[in-house]
């Protein structure tokens, strides 16, 4: 019970400390802090219509995450979600063309094996990268990303253009028949379902299957992991792989339920977000749903900030990043406070510890 | 806030009604009040900054002319993705600001988010920068407007035209669409107008905003004896900077570029949406229909040729005048055969001409004779 408490307390520590640097660099610009934070909060989650501008926004940011969270349990720093969301909803879009005729239930699942299939396959490439040619899968990652959406561009403004789309090349529509809607009367669309479900699922994997824990093991020492048997490369190329398919679904959630066409808005930057996210979470798949509200909240107040404050739209980013620089920072604290001492000789005491501690 | 995120499901809570609590808030928001007297409520939305020497900038000048009107209100949101972000701003102007018209310009902003967000909101105006509007398929609070920027473009191609002294230009542009090739085949008409041995290098940059790739083409550019450059890309900055910095010739585009090359600027082709803007903002106030589709070039006032730079010949200025002559009295035509691509094709034959308004102007997808460069990017 210790440690899940020493967590919520260092960041909600952390949030508030970075709360008072924004405040200070608010007030720099010449602004009362308080105002801004009241219209950040009227922005993010004071109306209804706010509430749905921020989850529409946090959605796509928590697939993303994900294809940093998982291979970062095994000790990868992988970047490639943008490049998996570029894949995903390209190769969705074309099956979902290529189905037009078949309705709903058939289009919509086979778009998102397909597109899940495709952000696996190049994700996985750079874990296989990693593991089999000693490729660092920060790079080999990022270098996908530009791959894929060089891809994207040629095949959108080339071979796969609609002809009636002049002035912004994309594909052929999958069809308004085709497309995901809402969820119940809001304007959020079935996207954040699909984000809050993959986030739980993949907790459920990470923390409670033999597959999670052996991934967890690897993270911890990859040798030892070796040592004891388990398959190394292919855990690795797998958290990759789920990583990706996991980004490629924010992919095909913007083919399907907003554009309903691939084009060049498909590389709007929820990858690189995304690796935020991940970070502000810890690694932790249950922690990227509120976080990944946190930022979505803060970009959706990011046009009122504009409209009533006059200030910039980098003053989104200085937010995130200050929130994200004291996290980080945070990480120092944990271990460090002895708020129960009498607790900690106890569990050293247990049975269970039949080693010298060091 | 967090705590409830944490222990409940959260979308159940927000979405159903979101308990009376919260929508009272929602509607006690001072926007409300805010716009109670009788001003014309103006949003604009831009897809990158405001100062990029370029594209977004030319609308921030227009927004900036009519915000200083004192009977307008206007509000403006810059970096606005073309995902359903904008249809979110779109919103938010409409329910917290009460825009009355809207302006998204960027080009890929009307497929499907205007055209989603204009059926939702019948009672408000959208207008798109490009001209995409379809009386047959498109609702009516919807409309377009564009320039016919490739006629200062035509200007800048004399002027290069006449200062190139190595016969070769440069163009550095984003993708090949009707209206980029447009620019380029006039810009490479103008200048063979002045020089028919002059050849227009093209070469795509694959994205409107790729400023490593367009620095590396203007550089190789210039290491190939090419010695004036333009670009069609969301901001000439870098084209612009790097022609200085490299003492070759720069022609701007979208904005006055001079103060990025004062010795080197010759002239450029900008917008002047300010005219557009004030137009539809009268159109309001006095309760006039708004037309659903607005085009215009020189003679509009919609589009104008930048100051020419310290460096032009009197050569240069005095054939680039008599050519804006003839475009402000309507006598210029570009378009008029014998024209032939650059494969070979003859694609309007001798005794055709087409007129700067025909719609076959707006699917082009060839460049012309003296082009070096290919349309497959």
């Amino acid at each position: 019970m210790g440690k899940p408490v020493e967590t919520v307390i260092i960041t909600v520590a952390a949030l508030l400390a970075s709360a008072l640097l924004v405040a200070l660099f608010i007030a720099f610009t010449g602004n009362n802090p308080l105002d801004v934070f009241y219209t950040i909060y009227r922005g993010a989650f004071g109306s209804s219509f706010s509430w749905q501008n921020t989850l529409v926004r946090a959605a796509p940011l928590m697939l993303a995450a994900l294809c940093t969270v998982i291979p970062a349990r095994l000790g990868l720093i992988v970047i490639g979600g943008e490049g998996a969301i570029v894949v995903g909803g390209l190769t969705a879009a074309l099956t979902g063309i290529a189905l037009s005729d078949s309705g709903p239930w058939i289009v919509i699942p086979a778009m998102l094996i397909v597109g899940m299939l495709a952000g696996g396959v190049l994700v996985g490439t750079a874990g296989a990268l990693k593991y089999y040619r000693g490729v660092n899968e920060t790079i080999s990652s990022l270098l996908l990303n530009y791959i894929s959406i060089a891809v994207l561009m040629f095949l959108v403004v080339g071979p796969l253009k609609d002809p009636a789309t002049l002035n912004k090349p994309s594909t052929f529509s999958i069809g308004d028949a085709n497309m995901l809607g809402s969820i119940g009367d809001s304007s959020v669309h079935w996207g954040l379902a699909f984000g809050v479900a993959t986030c739980v699922l993949l907790w459920f994997v990470v923390r409670h299957t033999t597959a999670g824990f052996a991934g967890d093991v690897v993270g911890g020492n990859a040798r030892a992991a070796k040592l004891v048997g388990l398959p190394v490369g292919p855990l690795v190329v797998a958290a990759c792989a789920v990583g990706g398919a996991a980004a490629a679904i924010a992919g095909v959630i913007e083919v399907a339920a907003v554009h309903g066409r691939a084009n060049g808005s498909l590389n709007a930057g929820y990858g690189y977000a995304g690796i935020l996210v991940a970070f502000l979470a810890r690694q932790n798949p249950l922690a990227v749903i509120p976080f990944a509200i946190l930022l979505g909240g803060i970009r959706a107040s990011g046009g009122l900030l504009q409209r009533v404050h006059d200030l910039p739209d980098a003053t989104v980013l200085v937010i995130q990043g200050i929130i994200f620089v004291t996290i980080l920072a945070s990480d120092l604290f944990y271990g460090r406070f002895q708020w129960r001492p009498a607790v900690v000789p106890a569990s050293v005491a247990t049975p269970t510890t039949t080693q010298p501690a060091q | 806030m967090t705590r409830s995120i944490r222990n409940g499901i959260p979308r159940r809570r927000f979405i159903q009604g979101l308990s009376a609590g919260m929508a009272m808030a929602g509607l006690g928001f001072p926007g409300s009040n805010l716009w109670a007297d009788s001003k014309v409520r103006m949003g604009f939305i831009y897809v990158g900054p405001r100062d990029d020497y370029g594209y977004n900038q030319a609308h921030f000048e227009g927004k900036t002319a009519v915000a200083a009107l004192d009977w307008t209100k206007t509000v403006d949101e810059e970096n606005v993705p073309e995902t359903i972000e904008v249809q979110k701003t779109m919103e938010s102007m409409i329910n917290l600001d009460e825009a009355q018209i809207l302006f998204p310009t960027s080009f890929g902003y009307f497929d499907p988010h205007i055209l989603k967000i204009a059926k939702q909101n019948p009672d408000t105006m959208f207008l798109h920068c490009g001209g995409l509007w379809d009386a047959g398929k498109h609702p009516k609070n919807v409309g377009s407007y564009f320039g016919y920027i490739d006629e200062p473009v035509y200007l800048s191609g004399i002027v290069a035209g006449h200062m190139s002294k190595t016969g070769k230009l440069g163009y550095i542009a984003a993708i090949p669409i009707p209206q980029v090739l447009r620019n380029i085949n006039n810009f490479t008409m103008a200048a063979r107008s002045v020089n028919p041995k002059i050849t227009t290098q093209v070469i795509f940059t694959g994205g409107w905003s790729n400023p490593i790739k367009e620095a590396e083409a203007a550089n190789s550019m210039v290491d190939q004896g090419i010695d004036v450059l333009t670009c069609h890309v969301d901001s000439p900055k870098v084209v612009v900077e790097t022609a200085e910095k490299r003492g070759v010739f720069s022609c701007g585009y979208h904005t006055d570029n001079s103060a990025l090359a004062p010795k080197g600027f010759l002239t450029g082709a900008q917008w002047q949406w300010s005219t557009v803007y004030k137009q539809y903002a009268e159109m309001i106030k006095n309760k006039a229909p708004i037309p659903n589709l607005v085009r215009g070039g020189i003679k509009e006032g919609i589009v104008t040729s930048s100051p020419y730079g310290s460096a032009v010949t009197a050569a240069a200025k005095e054939h680039a005048d008599k050519v804006k002559a003839k475009f402000m009295d309507g006598s210029m035509q570009v378009y008029v055969g014998p024209i032939n691509d650059n494969k070979g094709n003859t694609v309007i034959p001798a005794g055709k001409s087409y007129a700067q308004t025909d719609m076959w102007l707006e699917s082009m997808d060839w460049l012309v004779e003296g082009v070096i460069g290919s349309t497959k990017a």
